[in-house]
């Protein structure tokens, strides 16, 4: 990638992700007490993490099919309570084995 | 610094997905390299190199670091309260640098915090996240692309495993993860949405009105936020 692209880019995302955490950890020292805010903090991750996995799981490898195997078989595991080790692996084998096949058929 | 080993390792494969994700996405291995030397956080470095790769713009990717890593400000005001005298300002301002979701849930089972705790108990994770992410890029370089690809899909993998458990646990978070998930697609396959708003920003909003949505519906309680903090496997 293009370091006139890249280097920008890379300097905001590190400094931004220092200072949200360095600003509280070392100004801040009340508590957070209002419940409304605590809740936001508490689901954030879970929303990001979704939007961010579905649909773009889907176009994540060579092929529509593939991929979606690798979705389905992570939810699969994930379901079953699998660690998060378990649950990639498992990913990424049904996805290069599904991509294995249609590269053997075409 | 045994607490940190157990984390460095499994940041190891974590990052060795983003490793090949990054390379996949266009960037070289030194580029992935220095993201996670310097960023040191999963889901925020897996936005970032969509930012990068679509040539997003700096306030772009300061708006998407700051919401999706908003949750790092939460934990460091909660260590804060923990601290012992060695936290001086030079001690706080780099074990700041440290403050991910697994180092901060071992550091806060513990009574006292100190600056030497919370330096040993980063420095594992540190080396895991780089090396891994180095070891997935290289590999990502000379593997064929349909072997990466298959090994990219990986760290999406991890993100289902973090978010369905709390789910099948939790209606509301269910409920939170659905809705998201739902504008996420509406922002996919609307032709004008697709054109106009970034992935960068669409995950912002997506995420953003879902988690408003639950917290107005259901205020999580204290027990809940310390849960989510110890169930959260993320860099």
């Amino acid at each position: 990638m293009d370091n006139r692209i890249y280097l920008p880019l890379l300097a905001v995302s590190a400094l931004t992700t220092y200072l949200i955490r360095a600003l509280p950890f070392t100004l801040f020292r009340k508590k957070i007490t209002n419940r409304y805010i605590k809740a936001f903090f508490y689901y954030i991750p879970y929303s990001v993490l979704s939007a961010m996995t579905f649909p773009a799981i889907l176009y994540s490898t060579e092929s529509l099919i593939s991929a979606a195997a690798g979705a389905v078989t992570a939810i699969a595991l994930a379901y079953k309570g699998k660690n998060l080790l378990i649950v990639a692996i498992g990913t990424c084998a049904a996805s290069f084995l599904v991509s294995l096949i249609e590269l053997l058929l075409r | 610094m045994s607490d940190g080993l157990a984390i460095g390792l499994g940041y190891l494969s974590v990052s060795f997905s983003f490793g090949i994700m990054a390379v996949t996405s266009g960037l070289a291995w030194w580029q992935a390299v220095l993201i996670s030397l310097t960023n040191l956080t999963s889901a925020g470095q897996v936005a970032g190199v969509g930012i990068m790769s679509a040539s997003g713009g700096l306030i772009e990717m300061a708006i998407a670091q700051f919401v999706i890593n908003i949750r790092y400000s939460l934990m460091g005001i909660s260590l804060s309260q923990k601290t012992d005298e060695s936290m001086n300002f030079p001690a706080r301002l780099i074990s700041s640098f440290f403050i991910t979701d697994e180092i901060f849930g071992v550091a806060v089972t513990k009574e006292k915090v100190g600056f030497r705790y919370m330096a040993g108990l980063g420095f594992y994770p540190v080396i895991g996240w780089t090396t891994g992410t180095l070891l997935g890029a290289v590999l990502g370089n000379i593997m064929p692309p349909f072997v990466t690809n298959s090994l990219a899909i990986g760290i999406y993998g991890m993100f289902v495993a973090i978010v369905l458990p709390v789910c099948r646990r939790s209606k509301i978070v269910a409920g939170v993860s659905t809705l998201s998930v739902l504008l996420a697609v509406v922002f996919r396959y609307v032709p004008f949405l697709h054109d106009n708003v970034s992935s960068g920003f669409a995950i912002i909003i997506c995420a953003v009105i879902a988690a408003v949505a639950g917290a107005v519906i259901t205020p999580a309680r204290e027990e809940d936020v310390k849960e989510n903090v110890k169930e959260e496997a993320d860099g």
